[in-house]
């Protein structure tokens, strides 16, 4: 396999493509703004919460076919979770694409995301897969500056 | 026969003794004073076309910062000791070979500086500062790099001047009506860039200082991309400031100058105070050194300046008549051959160009296709060059751009064409 389809998985391209949940924000929703600033990717992340669990996750904006993937697969694998069960899967997240922490448990974790595994060997992509995720808890937390991966 | 290659057979004709030709540049040979082409990258051999945002360095540069470390390394200005003397010498005289690089009357015109950030910083925060006021305009053209918005901007919000923009069209050039028409009583800058680091078009400075000058209007020029490529001659220019950075220009990175007409320098206010500026100092007075030593504070980049020396004395040697013809041709080439891969968007085609080739592949965002090329040991850029708004006017997020220097051969462009179509196999099927 060439070194640039570990990176690109089929499923990545999938999503980068077709991005699911991709759409403006709903009524009652709220929103953050995140903005890599190295590549001038900009999204939207909108959360819809109902007693601590996400009821609803998408987005909208431009962005490369990892970033895009990686926010597209985020808010299928939301859906549902709660709000400690979705930092956990960050964390996991995280560690996985620069490579630290302990893969077993992280994989065990990550379900569809493990796909992303391959960035770790393109250190100046972390962002580009992070992006989606910094934004996410942006929204959470209401705040009024944008998230930005720097 | 090709446009690319006529022109290349006419230089080769035309290129003088001892001087090297299109044809020897376009042959390869050059390439062994490049150590670093000699790289692998993800076990590939560099392919490498990211020259507008820095060149890499001959082996005459290396040899010459290797050198003053090992034989003059001291301290400028400052010592009666053979080695502070030599080291002086060095310095000095590597202005005075900026001086001639770029055409200059006298060596004391020269400051060295960081690079063009900081020279065009320093215009700003002297003589910005002290001549431009509220209400008074500053002119710049919707294609400048960062460092040509950004500190006019800091003045803006200080002292309430106005910066105004030229527009630029569908090709990347601007419109001299538009210009001439932006030129009010109320103008006190003009501060454009020679060549556009984003789209490669090379603007009619010559003519755009003409115009203000007619109105009385000091123009500085950003020649960050263009020394290096092309013949340059302040006089003939006949702009007031010009600025350049070394690493653009096969020196290291940290050095580059100002060039500014003596007489206005001579009235301009210090930038940063400290040592080597001053001629007295008190605790009650202190009176400021002359030109140009009044412009840099503190021990200077001096093995900078030495490197920048060696690169203007490696340009001559190589002949800018063969280097303009040799970019050219590989300009033509990748337009071509760049431009015939489907789903690919040029942006920047202005009427003239220098070798910088900005585009766009449909359904692939500029970051991906640098990733994939990069797996080939090819380097691109991929970004926004900092000239975000040149992105916003095309309407694009990021470009992916190829830009030439001496070093680069057709083949370049081949595997670059190859790689594309790699890209297209993953996205664009
Ligand atoms: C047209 C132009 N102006 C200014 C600059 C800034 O140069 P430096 O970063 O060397 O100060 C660049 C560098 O990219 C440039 O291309």
């Amino acid at each position: 396999m060439s070194e640039f389809r570990e990176l690109y998985q089929e499923v990545i391209l999938d999503h980068g493509k077709n991005p699911r949940n991709f759409r403006e924000a709903a009524e009652g929703e709220r929103t953050a703004y995140g903005h890599n600033p190295l590549c001038g990717d900009k999204i939207q992340v909108h959360v819809a919460m109902d007693h601590g669990v996400i009821e609803n996750v998408a987005f909208h904006g431009q962005g490369c076919a990892i970033s895009t993937a990686s926010a597209s697969m985020m808010t299928q694998t939301l859906k549902g979770k709660t709000l400690e069960a979705a930092e956990t899967m960050f964390q996991s997240f995280h560690n996985l694409i620069t490579g630290t922490g302990d893969p077993e448990t992280d994989l065990a974790g990550l379900g569809k995301l493990a796909v992303f595994a391959g960035v770790r060997e393109f250190p100046v992509r972390v962002k580009c897969a992070t992006l989606a995720w910094h934004t996410f808890k942006a929204a959470l937390t209401h705040s009024e500056e944008p998230a930005s991966t720097e | 026969m090709s446009q690319g290659e006529t022109s290349l057979k006419q230089a080769s004709q035309s290129g003088p003794r001892g001087c090297n030709t299109a044809a020897a540049l376009a042959g390869g040979r050059i390439r062994e004073q490049f150590p670093i082409l000699e790289t692998t990258v993800h076990g590939k051999p560099l392919i490498y076309m990211d020259s507008a945002a820095t060149t890499q360095k001959p082996q005459r540069v290396i040899d010459a910062i290797v050198r003053h470390f090992t034989h003059r390394c001291s301290n400028v200005h400052r010592g009666v000791h053979k080695l502070s003397q030599l080291a002086t010498e060095s310095y000095e005289s590597a202005r005075e070979t900026v001086r001639r690089g770029i055409g200059a009357a006298e060596s004391q015109e020269i400051i060295f500086t960081r690079g063009t950030t900081e020279a065009i910083n320093l215009v700003a925060q002297t003589f910005g500062r002290q001549r431009i006021g509220e209400g008074d305009e500053v002119l710049i053209t919707a294609m400048e790099h960062h460092s040509n918005i950004v500190p006019w901007q800091m003045l803006r919000d200080e002292k309430g001047i106005v910066l105004k923009v030229v527009p630029i069209n569908d090709r990347g050039d601007i419109d001299l009506n538009d210009y001439e028409a932006l030129l009010s009583d109320r103008t006190r800058m003009v501060s454009i860039a020679l060549i556009s680091n984003a789209l490669g078009t090379i603007n009619p400075v010559k003519e755009m200082v003409r115009l203000a000058h007619a109105r009385n209007i000091p123009v500085l020029v950003d020649g960050a991309q263009a020394v290096g490529h092309d013949v340059v001659d302040v006089q003939d220019l006949d702009c007031d400031f010009f600025a350049l950075s070394g690493h653009k220009m096969y020196a290291p990175s940290g050095i580059g100058a100002l060039y500014g007409k003596a007489d206005l320098l001579d009235e301009m206010p210090p930038y940063q105070g400290g040592g080597d500026m001053i001629a007295t100092v008190t605790f009650d007075k202190t009176v400021y050194n002359g030109i140009p030593h009044r412009f840099e504070a503190g021990t200077p980049n001096i093995v900078g300046a030495v490197g920048m020396g060696a690169a203007f004395d490696f340009l001559q040697e190589t002949c800018f008549e063969a280097i303009t013809a040799h970019e050219h041709d590989l300009l033509t080439y990748a337009t071509e051959q760049v431009g015939a891969v489907p789903g690919i968007r040029l942006i920047g085609t202005a009427k003239k160009k220098a070798a910088v080739l900005s585009f766009m592949l449909e359904g692939a965002h500029p970051h991906d296709v640098g990733t994939i090329l990069d797996l080939d040991g090819i380097a691109v850029r991929a970004g926004h060059h900092c000239a975000q708004p040149v992105m916003d006017r095309f309407g694009v997020p990021a470009t992916v751009r190829a830009s030439f220097a001496v070093y680069n051969l057709r083949s370049d462009i081949d595997a670059l064409v190859q790689g594309l179509h790699k890209v297209r196999e993953v996205f664009c099927k």
